[in-house]
This record gives C-alpha cells, structure tokens and sequence, in this order.
C-alpha cells in the first residue's frame, strides 16, 4: 500500500471521450491494496471501460461487499454512487438498489471469498432473477485480509506460502454461474487488459446478468511457487477462446473479421459485441458447449479465458416482473403512494 | 529496438533536461534541492564548481536550462532555475574557506590569458591551483570585459561581480590593467608556456546607412553601454530609437530612460516571435513602457538643418511559411519617426586586428580563428580560444564552459599530454529509497505556479542609474518555488529480470510514461504507447525482453514527473529511484592529489 496521492496532473494528449472526460477524472483515491496487487490493474481496467463507454460518472453505482476485492470500488470513479455493504450482502442490496433505480449502471466488485464463501447463496441468486449488472470476481484463491488462508476457489493440490496443499474441491464462479442459467459469462486476468477491458464494456452493456470472473493475483500471500494462481502461473497456463470487441453504436463493425471467426451478437440496448473466436469449433451461444468445454480445459490444467457463453434472450430481472420503465426513484410522490382508500380497496379483494 | 544503454552516463544526463541544456552542465536539481533545505552555501559551491559565478549568473545568465526544464513541458512555466541560483548567492555565508586555493608552490609553467571577462577568469579558477603562474592581460583598467561594460548596474551591480572575481584574483593572479596586446606576435616572444585568448566579440555592428556620419547622436550599442559604464556618458536626449531587438537592445533601451530619455522607442525589422531577446528581457522593457515597434526596416537619417530630426523606415510585410520561416519580405511604404538619438544594436562581431596572420593562426571566411570544438586550441600549437572570440557572441555561461575545456587542454599541453585524451564524463547511481513509502527527495507533485520576480517600483527604480530593478525572491517564494523541480535527476531505474508485469507502475503512473508492449521498431513502437510518445527530442527508455511474456518495458520521458509512484508500486524492486550524479571532469582532475585537493579548497599547507 501507498499513502502517497497520484499528482493531480496529466499526459496533454490523453485521448478525451464523447463527454470531454479523460481516464484521469474516472479515477478514484489512492489504492491501499499491496503494491502489485491484481485488484489495482482490474480497476485501471474498469476505469478504462467506462471511460470509453462514455457513462455519466453519476449514471454509474458502484456496489461491494467486504474483502480486498471489495475496497476496490473506493478506487475508481469517485463521483459515482457506492455501496460498501454488509459481507457477501453485495446482491441483495444491489437487487434493491435496481429495483429503485433501474437507470443507473450497476458494477459489483467482489471477491472469491465474499462470493463463493459467505455471500454464495447471495451470488446464486442474483442470477436467478437476472439482476441487470456487471458482477466482477477479482478472485484470488486466498482469503488476503486475513493473512492467506485458502478460499474456495483454490485450486486442489495448490500450495499455500505456509503448510499442505489444498485438498478441497474448488467452486468454480463459472461453472457455477453456467449451471445457475447466467446470461453472460466471462473470464480473464488481470494482467491482459487488452482482453479484461472488452469483457468489461460487454458485461456493463449487456441486459441481465453478467459475470467476470477474473484470475487477479495476490501479490503478498499467493504469487510463489506452486500457486495456481499466481502471476506466472496463470500467464503460463491461461488459453483465450473467444475474445469480443465492444463496438460503439457511433461506429460501423469493421469489415476484416475472417469468415467464421467473427460473430457480431446484437445487445438490447442498440449495442454489439463482435466475437472472436479464437478456437474455431467453439460456439459461446450454447451452454452445454461452454460446460463441456470449461470441464475439460479444466481437467487439463488450462485456464481458459475469454466470453465464454452468452444468451441475450432472456428477460432481466424489471422486464421478468413486468415493472414500468420510469425508475421508482423517479415517479411522483402520489404515484408511489396512491392512498388510504385504494389501499382499502385493494385488502377487500383479499376479504 | 535494443535496450538502452544505461551504462553510458549520456543517457541518464539527458534525462536532467536543465543540466544537458546547461553548456556547464551545472548540477541543477542538486542546488535547488540544496536551497530547499536551507543549504545556500553548499547550494552556492555546487553551483560554483561548474559555473564558476553563481551570483553573477543568477541575475543575467541566458538560461538555456529554462526553455529545457520538464517543467515547462509538463505545464506552462519553467522552474525559476536562475533566480534560484540568485537565492543561494544571496543567502550564501562566508564561504570564502571552500574556494580554489593557490598552489603552494608554482609548477614552474607561466600561461597568458588575454582580457580579464569571464572566459579569462574561468582558465584562471582552474589553472591558479595546479601551480599555473597566471597572468591576465586587461586592456580596460576594470575586471569583468563585457559583464561589467555591457550588462546595465541595474541589473547586475558592479559588486556582485568585484565579489566573484575577487575570488579567482585573490589566488595571486597577476593583473595587468590598462595593457592591451597589440601584437600576438610580441606577446608569444615573452616565453609563455600557453595563451589562452578570452578577448570577446568586441565590434558593434554598424549600419551604413545615408547620413550615418552626419550627426554625433548615433551610437554604437556596446559602446555607447560601455561609456555610460564608465560615466563618459551621463544623458541622452528625450526620443531615442533604439535599432534591433536583441538583448544589447533592451539593455540599451532601458539604460537610456534611467539617462533621461522620455519616448524610447525599439525598431524591430520583423514581427514578434522573430526576435532575438530573450522572452524576459522583452517582458522587463516593456514593463518599463518601452515601445516595440515591429516590421520598420531602417532606411536612412534624416536631418533638419543639419541636425538629427529622426529616421526613415520601410514598412514591411512578410511570408511566413509552414515551418514558420520567414522571407525577406517586401516594403509596403515609409515611414520616418522623428528622435533626438540613434542607438545601433544590430549585434556585434569578433575582431582580431592584432593577431598576425602570419604566425600559423589559420583564419575562417568570416575572420575568426579556426578553433577546435573539443580542445579549443587554434591551428598554432599552444594557443587556445575561448568565450567570444572562439566562436563568435555566445554568452557567458558558454564562455565559462570555454573556459574550463580550455583550461584542461592549457594544463594537458603544458604536461606534453594529448589534448584529446580527455578524461570522460562519470555517472553515479545512489537508491533513494529510506524505507516504507519514503524517499529521500520531495517526490510529491506541487501544482504550484511560477513565482514571479519583485520589482522596484516603477518610479523609484529610474532615480538613479543603479538600482537594481531585481530584488530577489522572498522567502516565501523560495519555498514554493523550489518545490516545482521536478527532480529529474533522480531516475526511474528499470531491472527487467525483477518485473512480474503485474502491471501496477502502469496502472499509477500520473502521466501515462509507461508501458509493456511486444518489442518493435521505435517509430512504430511511439505510437502505440499508452500516451503516445510525440516529442522524438526525448528519448525511450527500453528494457530486455521481461521474464515471463518477452514483452518489453518502455518509458517515455518526455513528462515524467519523478514522482516515485512506479518505484512505490512496484512489488519487487523492479523499479526504483536512483539519483544520478554527472561526474564532470575539470583540470584539476587531471593534476596531482595535492593539486586536486588545492581546487577542492582543500588547504594549502
């Protein structure tokens, strides 16, 4: 960790985006996770990724829980709206928080522990209604705030710095979110933005539910030899299968995608995605696909990354309940409240 | 591209933008570190030991280290570097037991130095310690040459310089005012084992013009500065056209509203942006409500009965192309501006009517001595140049930076040594990490603005020819000022075989400098940092191929700020923050311990 504040100064030819902002003004304090941390480069990743999609720094709620992970959203957009909550209660208070105002983007950072651990059954749920999010996992495989003990995340026959391997079946966020029915599922690491940051747009603008699960390394208690997780680890094993391009609605799909390897998938907001697919044979749309295919690149020591499934088919959690489209947080007071005499009428129906 | 080359001390020199643009290569960063903690006299001996008239330069130096400085890339102004230095000269305690010392015995070698101006002055600093028997010929009955007969009292006050040049006197150098050398030839005949020439530029450009010999009102710039100097010159009439935009221009014009005149007018031949004054030395006219006029080309006297009424002018018009040169452009019309006197000051030329042309002195086209860059020794063995009159009007910083080379080749010639087997420039590399999230320096970014310089008062400082207009940073302003150094001199110091590439330098980095790239070529790779790297004058810092990926680390340095972040971010010590000390060789590095020491101001049993 640091004490010691970014300058308040910038590169003059830092690019600006359509509201005249740089990466510089989406910045938030100064981190305090340990120097190298994965969580900090995910964060420049997220920094990057609202920026060029051009949100409102208002416009953006950011939500947590407790953990390393979970400080993180101190970190990035400081005029945003944020909710540091009660430990793995991220879900939940994020579902409220949509319910009320559906016109805000919601990003969820959390981590291994506050998802797989305390906050599973949060985490399971939230898929189950589609919550309209971007759920990030910066996972680890370690509990870091308290010292390094395994999470469920580890991997079995991963060495801790101190004491036996693990022997424990891992919870793989994943799998797990493939089997719950998530509409979005993506995996990367920290240290390739250059896929980290599409995944991003793509999980931000997507309808429902969306999961980056990203491989971010713990620099103080799991980055030696032995760890499954660990920066050199992860770059000597982790395979792409499908990477995106987010395209901008203000641009045209590029005409040189090789026929096959590319897959424009349309967003319900006027949004497109380009898939490409690194493994020809692979096709994110079906789920049984994405399974067999994690399952096995698994068995195999590999760590596949990329957008590893998506259905923009299904319904998000306001349109499963058919809500209006004005945010609740918006309606007028008599609108919310229509009275004591409808309230009167409405008991008689159940009389 | 191939990794840089650390090793070479020219890299991490460059970096400290001030110090490479400094022909002396004065220790910037170091000094102004110094004066923030209260340091002035070590302060004033760093600066001493490369520049050699800290006090005297920190009034009127050119300051090619301020249009260098990061800072004034980063935002708008530089640091105040010469002010600064003028705060360590002023604060400075006694400091007279840290000076050069005469040696304790002569080496039994004699060396001329012709005329007693700073290049002189510099050869003689250097030489006095190592044994040197030196002596100055003055054709003045002053020190100082151009300093003191062209530089106004109001900006640089003659004790400033007695100061100064007291210092490099008192070692017992032999003075010989009021003798000027008429005759090289003579001169080589008394048995001296070197000459250095130190003469200056000292012929004022003329402009033969129709009527210029018809009236006594008009004068040669540098002239008419030196007789006001020496109180020959006591007045000037009430308009006064000053011909020329340079910085003997200005010195002129201002001289002539503290001798009278009322209307003060500065005839610049071309626009703005064209002029050779420096940028503050047209702000410090122009605060005294001189009036530039531009595009008046000169184009002949004109008298009324017989007596000076003013001058005629073409008005120009000029083309100004993508590049921003300038044509020769085309006269418009006329114009004739009525003045009691003419001031020339077009610039000034080298003249060497008393060196023979028959003693081996080869000359160029344009009559100077050819004079080589490094040795500055001319074509006849022995003999070496150096300020002005090596290679035509410069300034006095690069005179004393003449003035030390020559002084190592004088000693190198007098010791039968090769001239050219110069000892190299050194680098030093110190960590300044103290601990947890401490340097040794101030590493934090200060927004704050340049300071600017007080004045005298804009009535009170004509009451007399010598006041000095600068009064000299306060103290409050020396505390804020000195924190916008950027401290370039400690460098952001890369070892690959460390980086994890967990990409956290990158991520804190304030001005984008860094990135990890797949290696290419250096055009191509400029373009695809993370900021791109525009000013091709600043360099790349490019490492090995990293451990895990191949990829390579580059830094741009163009606006890195020194700050520290990326060596504070960074998990394994692959990058840290290193001071960088340019090890600068002087004569006395080439002479005997005893005779280094005597330099250091070591005592001379």
């Amino acid at each position: 960790m640091t004490y010691i504040a970014k300058p308040k100064i910038a590169h003059p030819s830092l690019p600006k985006n359509e509201l005249g902002l740089t990466t510089r003004d989406y910045e938030g304090v100064v981190s305090t996770l340990c120097a190298g941390c994965g969580h900090d480069s995910v964060t420049a990743a997220l920094i990057q990724a609202v920026f060029e999609l051009d949100i409102e720094p208002h416009m953006l709620a950011k939500m947590s829980g407790i953990g390393c992970s979970s400080k993180t959203p101190a970190y990035f957009v400081s005029q945003a709206h944020g909710f540091n909550s009660v430990h793995g209660r991220m879900p939940s208070v994020t579902t409220g928080a949509y319910a009320a105002n559906r016109d805000l983007t919601y990003v969820g950072v959390s981590g291994d522990g506050d998802s797989l651990s305390i906050g599973v059954g949060q985490f399971v749920h939230a898929i189950r209604r589609n919550l309209n999010m971007c759920y990030l996992i910066e996972n680890n495989g370690v509990y870091g705030l308290t010292k390094g003990q395994f999470s469920a995340s580890a991997d079995i026959g991963s060495k801790p710095k101190k004491g036996l391997p693990n022997q424990q079946e891992p919870i793989d966020p994943a799998s797990a979110a493939l089997a719950l029915g998530a509409t979005y599922i993506a995996r990367s690491f920290s240290g390739d933005k250059e896929q980290l940051v599409p995944l991003i747009k793509g999980a931000i603008m997507h309808s429902g539910f969306s999961l980056v699960d990203v491989i971010s390394p713990c620099v103080t208690f799991n980055d030696h030899e032995g760890s499954t997780k660990s920066y050199a680890h992860t770059r000597e094993f982790y395979k792409h299968v499908a990477n995106i391009d987010y395209i901008h609605p203000s641009e045209e799909i590029k005409a040189s995608y090789a026929e096959g390897d590319a897959m424009p998938i349309h967003l319900h907001g006027g949004d497109t995605i380009v898939l490409r697919k690194v493994d020809r044979a692979y096709d994110p749309t079906s789920r049984a696909e994405a399974f067999k295919l994690l399952r096995e690149r698994y068995n195999a020591g590999e760590i596949t990354t990329g957008l590893l499934y998506v259905n923009d088919e299904r319904a998000e959690m306001h349109e499963l309940m058919h809500n209006i489209d004005t945010p609740l947080s918006q309606l007028p007071y008599e609108g919310l409240h229509p009275g004591g005499d409808e309230l009167q009428k409405l008991q008689s129906r159940y009389r | 591209m191939k990794p840089t080359d650390t090793s070479n001390p020219e890299y991490f020199h460059k970096v400290v933008d001030c110090q490479w643009g400094c022909p002396a290569h004065t220790d910037v960063p170091e000094y102004i570190r110094m004066i923030a903690q209260g340091r002035f006299s070590d302060a004033y001996m760093e600066n001493r030991k490369s520049n050699v008239f800290p006090g005297i330069l920190g009034r009127v130096c050119d300051r090619p280290c301020e249009p260098a400085c990061r800072r004034g890339r980063v935002e708008d102004k530089p640091v105040a570097i010469c002010r600064l230095k003028r705060v360590a000269a002023d604060h400075r305690d006694d400091i007279s037991a840290r000076l050069p010392k005469a040696a304790e015995k002569t080496n039994g070698k004699k060396v001329a130095l012709l005329g007693a101006g700073c290049a002189s002055l510099t050869v003689a600093n250097d030489l006095a310690p190592l044994g040197y028997e030196v002596t100055i010929f003055e054709a003045l009955d002053t020190t100082g040459g151009l300093m003191r007969t062209n530089i106004p009292a109001f900006r640089l006050p003659p004790k400033v310089l007695d100061e100064e040049i007291g210092y490099i006197l008192d070692m017992g150098v032999d003075l010989r005012f009021g003798h000027r050398i008429d005759s090289m030839k003579d001169l080589l005949e008394e048995g001296f084992d070197a000459v250095f020439v130190g003469t200056g530029a000292p012929k004022g450009k003329n402009l033969e013009l129709p009527g210029r010999y018809d009236s006594d009102r008009i004068h040669i710039g540098i002239d008419w500065l030196e007789s006001v100097a020496f109180e020959h010159t006591k007045e000037i009439g009430k308009r006064v056209l000053i011909i020329g935009v340079g910085n003997t221009a200005m010195d002129c014009c201002r001289t002539s509203l503290r001798l009278g005149a009322e209307d003060v007018k500065v005839m610049a031949r071309k626009p703005r942006g064209f002029f050779k004054a420096s940028d503050w030395e047209l702000e410090d006219a122009e605060e005294e409500n001189v009036e530039i006029l531009v595009n008046h080309s000169p184009k002949e006297f004109v008298y009324e009965d017989g007596k000076l009424a003013g001058m005629k002018f073409d008005l120009m018009e000029y083309k100004i192309d993508e590049d921003g040169r300038i044509d020769r452009g085309t006269s418009t019309g006329e114009v004739t501006i009525p003045c009691d006197d003419v001031v020339l000051a077009i610039g000034q030329d080298n003249a060497f009517p008393w060196i023979e042309r028959d003693i081996g002195i080869e000359f160029d086209k344009w009559d100077c001595p050819v004079v080589d860059e490094t040795t500055m020794m001319c074509s006849r063995d022995g003999i070496f140049f150096g300020g002005d009159s090596a290679f035509g009007p410069k300034n006095i910083i690069w005179a004393v930076e003449h003035g030390h080379q020559a002084a190592i080749s004088m000693h190198k010639y007098c010791q039968n040594e090769d001239l050219h087997d110069r000892l190299p420039m050194g680098l030093n590399l110190s960590s300044q990490k103290m601990g947890m999230h401490e340097w040794s320096y101030s590493n934090d970014y200060d927004g704050a603005v340049r300071r600017l310089m007080p004045h005298v008062d804009l009535k009170e400082r004509f009451n007399k020819l010598d006041i000095e207009v600068e009064l000299g940073f306060t103290a409050e302003q020396v505390v804020e000022e000195v924190e916008r150094c950027l401290n370039c001199d400690i460098q952001t110091v890369f070892t690959e075989k460390l980086c994890i590439e967990c990409d956290a330098c990158i991520d804190i980095c304030p001005v984008s400098c860094l990135t990890i790239t797949p290696n290419g070529e250096e055009d191509e790779i400029r373009s695809r940092l993370k900021a791109p790297a525009l000013n091709p004058e600043q360099a790349l810092y490019v490492s090995d191929a990293l451990p895990h990926t191949a990829r390579v680390m580059v830094k741009d340095e163009d606006l890195c700020v020194h700050c520290g972040l990326c060596a504070e971010r960074c998990p394994t010590g692959a990058w840290d923050m290193q001071k960088s000390t340019i090890l600068i060789p002087y004569a006395a590095d080439e002479a005997e311990p005893e005779q280094q020491q005597a330099a250091a101001g070591g005592s001379a049993k």
